[in-house]
């Protein structure tokens, strides 16, 4: 699904360089579960932005469904982001004057479909993630779990191959943070290919395999046994 | 523009942000509000100037005569200067081609007036047939002096509508009536009206032939009165009537024998000179309220402009999550782009719909010294909404612009 070579960024503040990832190889095959660990400013979340068409590489191979990313302009950022790819973050990233429903819906309504079919989506993911009856609600009325489970139904509403999720437990408490790793575990279980990004070992014990990021090199990449997250629920 | 997803989403976005939409559409709408009562008034205020100018003809020249400054031929200064018959009778067969109007005026400042119990105090004034057209004088009943009382000395009298109201108490009809004037009869053979109002109208008017012979007026003429036959254009015109003034002037000055250069013996008052000054005055007023316009109209397009700026960079973060959900670049400046119209447009037109109604209903009724009925041209009304609303369009569309631009990943960093 994802193939990474030899992957390499910098970023340059006036005439300072500062090497983030120092190349990279890396390769997810379809249903894979992948957790990216690492200390504070390993690179963790810059080598998620590129996987993820946010930010773009200074040099290296990305293939991503058999499709090569490279020279991407806009449209085609923005158009492969659509079709391949659904968010989910830290923050979770909700548009405060829209309803779940709504939020849920976005990526539809940029996809081109009807306003009738998008809301039935978007209704049948919100069930999905366990909030039907908050559909109407802003999400300055949903607690932290709510809106990030709001947010995976909005990452799931365009049915994306790959699902990017940078510390989407981050900002929650444990116990909120097992719910929402039961909800990804059971859409992995579904098929969907997931990249997590976390500093939890908990967390990335409950996935099926556990990538090291030390000053922007892998130094270490695992299957683990994955822990359910229904145990602890 | 007719993708009715958009448009859903556009009112979705603006109805969910009511007070932004409300204080953006504000400024748009007080902004085209100001400008169009500030336009109104800027035409009420010319309109109140021209109205100054419609109590007589507006090519009138107007002669009368003074003492003379100058000492001339061995005449001491201080001698007064008195008009006679013969005098106009020349000017009026020199200039026979050139005028069209004339008349001679003698006046009897306070004439007393009687009509059975009634009495009051007019001026009377002698004059010619003419003498109606460059007053600028309707007639509401009967006539006017014509040129058979005029050369049968006829005892008759037009009387203004004011001196009517006060003498015959709007009760019965003054014609064929006789009044007294200083204890001589004469028939009201009309009554007028004077755009010049009250002062204009209090006055009487009686052949000149009989005035000079009832009033012991012999020969002797107060005034002239001309206007000119109007040329091609207003400054041919002028042209020409300065001419005429200076000839009348050097031939009254011979006949009279006054210093060709005495100043104050013979006095003109050329209306189209002094109306030429105040159509001046009047370009000067309508360019300073265009000027404060086209400032109020620089100063709503800063305002929106800010707006704009400021609504895009509030929804920098709002940019970065639709990109990152797969908008278009094109789709999100065009979304702030329709709505910043949208916006400005309803708010350009109320304002514009407002403020020409409250100046068409009370506009008519308006009772400040020098302004008639303010009112202002729609088309230029609605080419200033339409140039705000492009000005916010374009004030939009370089924020908007860069917003777009930011990397979704930067426009998405928690602060
Ligand atoms: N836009 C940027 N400009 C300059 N430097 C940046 C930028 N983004 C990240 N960095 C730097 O790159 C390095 C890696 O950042 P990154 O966000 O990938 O770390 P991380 O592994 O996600 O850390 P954390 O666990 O704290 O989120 C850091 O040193 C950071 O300061
Ligand atoms: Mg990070």
């Amino acid at each position: 699904m994802i193939q990474i070579k030899d992957l390499h960024k910098s970023y340059h503040m006036g005439s300072n360089s500062l090497h983030v990832l120092k190349g990279i190889n890396f390769d997810v095959k379809e249903g894979e579960l992948v957790s990216i660990m690492g200390s504070s400013g390993s690179g963790k979340s810059t080598l998620l932005n590129i996987l993820g068409m946010l930010d773009e590489a200074d040099q290296g191979q990305y293939i991503l469904d058999n499709v090569p990313i490279k020279n991407l302009n806009e449209k085609i950022a923005a158009k492969y982001r659509n079709e391949f790819l659904g968010f989910i973050f830290q923050s979770f990233n909700l548009i405060n004057y829209k309803s779940a429903l709504d939020n849920v819906a976005m990526p539809l309504y940029y996809k081109g479909v009807k306003r009738k079919e998008r809301n039935d989506t978007a209704m049948h993911y919100l069930e999905k993630v366990g909030l039907a009856d908050w559909s109407h609600h802003l999400p300055s009325e949903l607690s932290g779990g709510q809106k990030q489970r709001v947010a995976i139904a909005r990452a799931l509403a365009s049915d994306p191959k790959v699902l990017m999720a940078d510390e989407p437990t981050g900002a929650l408490d444990t116990k909120t943070s097992y719910e929402v790793m039961e909800l990804i575990q059971g859409i992995n279980d579904e098929g969907k290919t997931i990249l997590v990004v976390t500093h939890e070992h908990d967390i990335a014990q409950m996935t099926k395999r556990i990538v090291n990021l030390k000053d922007g090199l892998i130094i270490d990449d695992k299957k683990v046994q994955q822990v359910r997250a229904s145990e602890y629920v | 523009m007719f993708n009715i997803e958009r448009w859903q989403e556009i009112f979705e976005t603006l109805s969910k942000n009511k007070l932004r939409t409300f204080l953006t559409g504000l400024s748009v709408a007080s902004g085209i509000f100001i400008l169009v009562i500030l336009l109104g008034f800027g035409e009420g205020m010319a309109n109140g100037i021209k109205k100054e100018f419609e109590d007589d003809a507006s090519n009138r020249i107007h002669v009368w005569t003074e003492v003379t400054s100058k000492e001339y031929k061995g005449l001491n200064p201080g001698r007064y200067i008195q008009m006679e018959n013969e005098n106009y009778e020349y000017l009026a067969k020199k200039y026979e081609d050139d005028l069209e109007y004339k008349s001679a005026i003698y006046r009897i400042w306070q004439g007393a007036v009687n009509y059975k119990t009634e009495s009051g105090s007019y001026r009377i004034e002698g004059v010619l047939p003419d003498f109606q057209f460059i007053e600028n004088a309707g007639i509401t009943q009967g006539r006017f002096v014509n040129y058979m009382d005029q050369d049968g000395f006829e005892k008759v009298v037009v009387i203004g509508n004011k001196v009517k109201q006060e003498i015959f108490k709007n009760e019965e009809d003054p014609i064929d009536q006789q009044i007294q004037i200083n204890g001589i009869n004469f028939k009201v053979i009309g009554v007028y009206t004077d755009p010049g109002g009250d002062r204009e109208e209090s006055r009487i008017f009686t052949p000149i032939s009989t005035a000079q012979r009832v009033f012991n007026g012999a020969n002797r003429i107060r005034n002239l009165s001309f206007t000119l036959k109007p040329k091609a254009t207003f400054d041919e015109t002028l042209e020409a009537s300065e001419q005429f003034v200076e000839e009348m002037q050097q031939y009254l000055k011979q006949v009279h024998t006054i210093a060709p250069d005495d100043m104050s013996a013979i006095g003109t008052f050329n209306t189209l000179e002094a109306s030429q000054r105040y159509f001046g005055l009047i370009g000067n007023i309508k360019f300073f309220f265009w000027f404060v316009g086209i400032c109020t109209i620089i100063a709503g397009v800063v305002g929106v402009s800010n707006i704009m700026l400021i609504i895009v960079k509030e929804r920098t973060r709002e940019i970065g999550i639709r990109k990152a959900i797969g908008a278009q670049p094109w789709s999100i400046i065009g979304m702030i782009l329709h709505e910043a119209i949208f916006v400005t447009a309803i708010a350009g037109f109320t304002g514009l719909i407002v403020s020409m109604g409250l100046l068409e209903i009370f506009g008519p009724y308006l009772e400040i010294p020098y302004v008639i009925n303010p009112s202002v041209n729609f088309n230029v009304a609605l080419s200033t909404v339409i140039i705000l609303i492009l000005a916010g369009a374009i004030a939009g569309f370089f924020p908007a612009w860069r917003a777009v631009k930011i990397k979704p990943i930067e426009a998405l960093r928690d602060e």
